[in-house]
């Protein structure tokens, strides 16, 4: 099992030297198959295929910049706490960046999904990216909902009183309740926010692994000469060493 | 359109150059009924969308084998 | 990735036949150079300056909430009509079943008997004559009349309170607001008339908002009682209403004022606006179980036949990667090396 990547240089610190039975232990395990999924090169290319030249590309940083500017604006106004932006110019403003950076991410989310659509970006073993997307997406719209919910105003007290219904209908409002402010809050600030996060590092990763889905055939109905999904394959040509592979 | 009641006529906002308080315009197609603010985002959805399809892209210099 | 699994791999892709809606060609071509963190940063700048540019031309809403008190000095009669239903256990609340109360055949079915609200049962009970009227009129200090009203109704036979409370509900129908008191026709109202005149006064006093948030602890974030009191009134939905948020005015895209709302929930709204859901009342557990479907079909188009055929049957596609394909028709065969692509 150790074949593969052979055993690392002593360090120069001067501590021990590897032993074959360390390849067993779990770090190790888990090191190697971080490190052989995403080699430096492949988490942080340089280098990307000649087919990604569409301006449609960018919506996944614009969606996922914009997440970054959501929870930013959402740090300061957890700074001061959830009256701040009720009594406060300054509040006020901070509580502007939130909305409107989450009407930007939802935005590009959305522009992000119709082209990954229309590209078929779930081709060669990357389902799990079209799905984790999926999940993100609905995952924000809940994460969106608990912030909405959490305004303390006439807004929040009226999608509460609306949403109860159909939550209460599904049973989930025994555990769920939209009129817990209390509640609500923290699966805004906490919960959600984290299983998003986690969603989306899961997703990126994902596009790191299996890199940017190739275009259709350029004759879409021969078939090509290999069949079947894609393997990582050595470097393309000419002896250049790139980390992004198809 | 009904009144508001204080409560709620008292929507200005604070430290806005366009005040967005004031009631909303709706428009209405057979049995949908849409506000003016949501149809422009989804109208300039289509049109960015459309834009980064059919913009040219910047051809990248770089090695090329 | 091991170089030992993978002629194994290669061999099994091999067995499996190409579909071009499912799997892809490697890529052999060209690479170029590619700046991912100076894109990230470019990105952030540009979403910070929309976001900064954004909030400060439009700011954000912020409509006052509606309390008891201002419910009960904008429309007191409003307040009263509620109060009684509230009394009688005859208001939404009261008769709304799981998770508040286990009023019988109150809850949605999703199909047929099968009805998941019922199953988790009652989490958040809540008793409205209690909780709504004898309870905080207890709190009261200083007003021997309404307790000794209070202990007339609570100790009357249920036959008796209902000729009380159903007089009071045909009274306050017509009843009018001056001077600060509620006037009704004349009737037999017994101790429910200055029960509830004092519950309406109370609420006017902001005594009521404060009784019903810290009626268990001192630091109340559960605000339940009194938002279901409120809603259970007229004034608050006609709020609504004036502001395009209810559900058949396609309400939850909607934000107060003239802001955007959330554009993304137009297809969940969108079933509220046909029939039958119309019409249904389940239509609140229909539509999520609708929706719910739709959402899995969705994170499982790559596994739909037909469906995920859709984009390249389409062809927009062919847009997108036209720098591309005009390579591939000067350099050759798909995806193979050669003269770089005519700058487009």
């Amino acid at each position: 099992m150790s074949a593969d990547v052979g055993t690392p240089a002593p360090l120069a610190t001067g501590a021990p030297a590897p032993l074959p039975e360390d390849a067993g232990q779990w770090t190790a395990r888990i090191r190697r198959r971080a490190v052989g999924a995403f080699p430096p090169e492949r988490l942080l290319p340089d280098r990307q295929p000649a087919y990604v030249a569409s301006w449609i590309y960018v919506f996944g940083v614009l969606t996922l910049t914009s997440l970054a500017v959501v929870a930013l604006s959402g740090a300061v106004l957890a700074l001061e706490g959830p009256s701040w932006w009720h009594q406060s110019r300054v509040g006020l403003f901070v509580n502007s960046t939130h909305l409107w950076s989450v009407e930007l991410f939802f935005f590009f989310m959305v522009v992000h999904l119709w082209g990954k659509f229309f590209m078929a970006a779930w081709r060669g073993r990357r389902r799990a990216t079209w799905i984790t997307g999926v999940v993100s997406f609905i995952v924000s719209v809940g994460t969106a909902f608990t912030g909405y919910l959490s305004q303390q105003n006439f807004d929040s007290q009226w999608i509460g009183t609306q949403a109860k219904d159909g939550i209460n209908a599904t049973g989930a409002g025994a555990f769920f309740n939209v009129l817990n402010f209390g509640q609500m809050l923290m699966w805004h600030i906490l919960l959600l926010p984290l299983v998003l996060g986690l969603i989306v590092v899961v997703h990126v990763l994902l596009v790191r692994k299996r890199g940017v889905v190739p275009p259709f055939p350029a004759k879409t109905a021969a078939a090509p000469a290999l069949a079947g999904d894609v393997a990582p394959a050595p470097a393309a040509t000419g002896g250049e060493k790139i980390g992004e592979q198809q | 359109m009904p009144m508001l009641s204080a409560d709620q006529a008292a929507s200005r906002v604070f430290g806005a150059i366009v005040n967005l308080g004031g009631p909303g315009t709706y428009l209405h197609w057979g049995f949908i009924q849409i506000s003016l603010a949501n149809f422009l985002v989804i109208v300039v959805m289509v049109v960015v969308f459309l834009a980064a399809i059919l913009l040219p892209f910047p051809h990248r210099g770089g090695p090329r084998s | 990735m091991s170089v030992s699994t993978q002629p194994t791999e290669a061999a099994r892709h091999r067995r499996r036949r190409f579909k071009v809606d499912r799997d892809v060609e490697e890529w052999h071509g060209s690479y170029v150079r590619y700046d991912i963190v100076k894109e990230f940063t470019l990105a952030l700048i540009v979403v910070l300056l929309l976001t900064v540019v954004a909030s400060i031309l439009f700011s954000s809403p912020d409509d006052h909430p509606v309390t008891l008190k201002s419910w009960a000095t904008a429309n007191p009669v409003d307040f009263a009509q509620t109060a009684i239903t509230e009394l009688d256990g005859t208001s939404g609340t009261a008769g709304y079943g799981p998770p508040y109360n286990s009023t019988p055949g109150a809850s949605q079915d999703i199909v047929g008997p099968i009805s998941l609200e019922s199953a988790f049962g009652v989490h958040h009970p809540i008793n409205t004559m209690k909780d709504y009227v004898i309870d905080p009129l207890k709190t009261l200090p200083n007003a021997p009349a309404v307790h000794a009203a209070l202990t007339s109704y609570t100790s009357a036979s249920p036959s008796l309170q209902q000729k009380w409370t159903g007089a009071y509900e045909k009274g306050v129908a017509k009843a009018s607001f001056s001077n600060g008191s509620l006037g009704l026709p004349a009737g037999d109202y017994g101790p429910v008339a200055p029960m509830i005149a004092s519950l309406t006064s109370m609420a006017r006093s902001g005594a009521l908002d404060g009784a019903l948030v810290s009626s268990s602890q001192f630091y109340g974030t559960d605000y339940t009682k009194p938002l279901l009191f409120i809603a259970d009134g007229t004034y608050m939905a006609n709020l609504g209403a004036a502001l395009h948020l209810q559900g058949g005015q396609w309400g939850m895209m909607n934000e107060t004022g003239s802001y955007p709302g959330q554009a993304w929930l137009w297809l969940y709204t969108m079933w509220y606006q046909v029939s039958p859901f119309t019409t249904s009342s389940n239509a609140d557990a229909q539509i999520w179980g609708i929706m719910m479907i739709l959402t899995l079909l969705l994170a499982l188009v790559p596994f739909i036949p037909g469906v995920r055929s859709i984009p390249r049957k389409i062809g927009l596609y062919r847009l997108i990667w036209r720098q591309h394909y005009r390579s591939v028709e000067v350099g050759g065969a798909g995806g193979s090396t050669g003269p770089p692509a005519p700058a487009s």
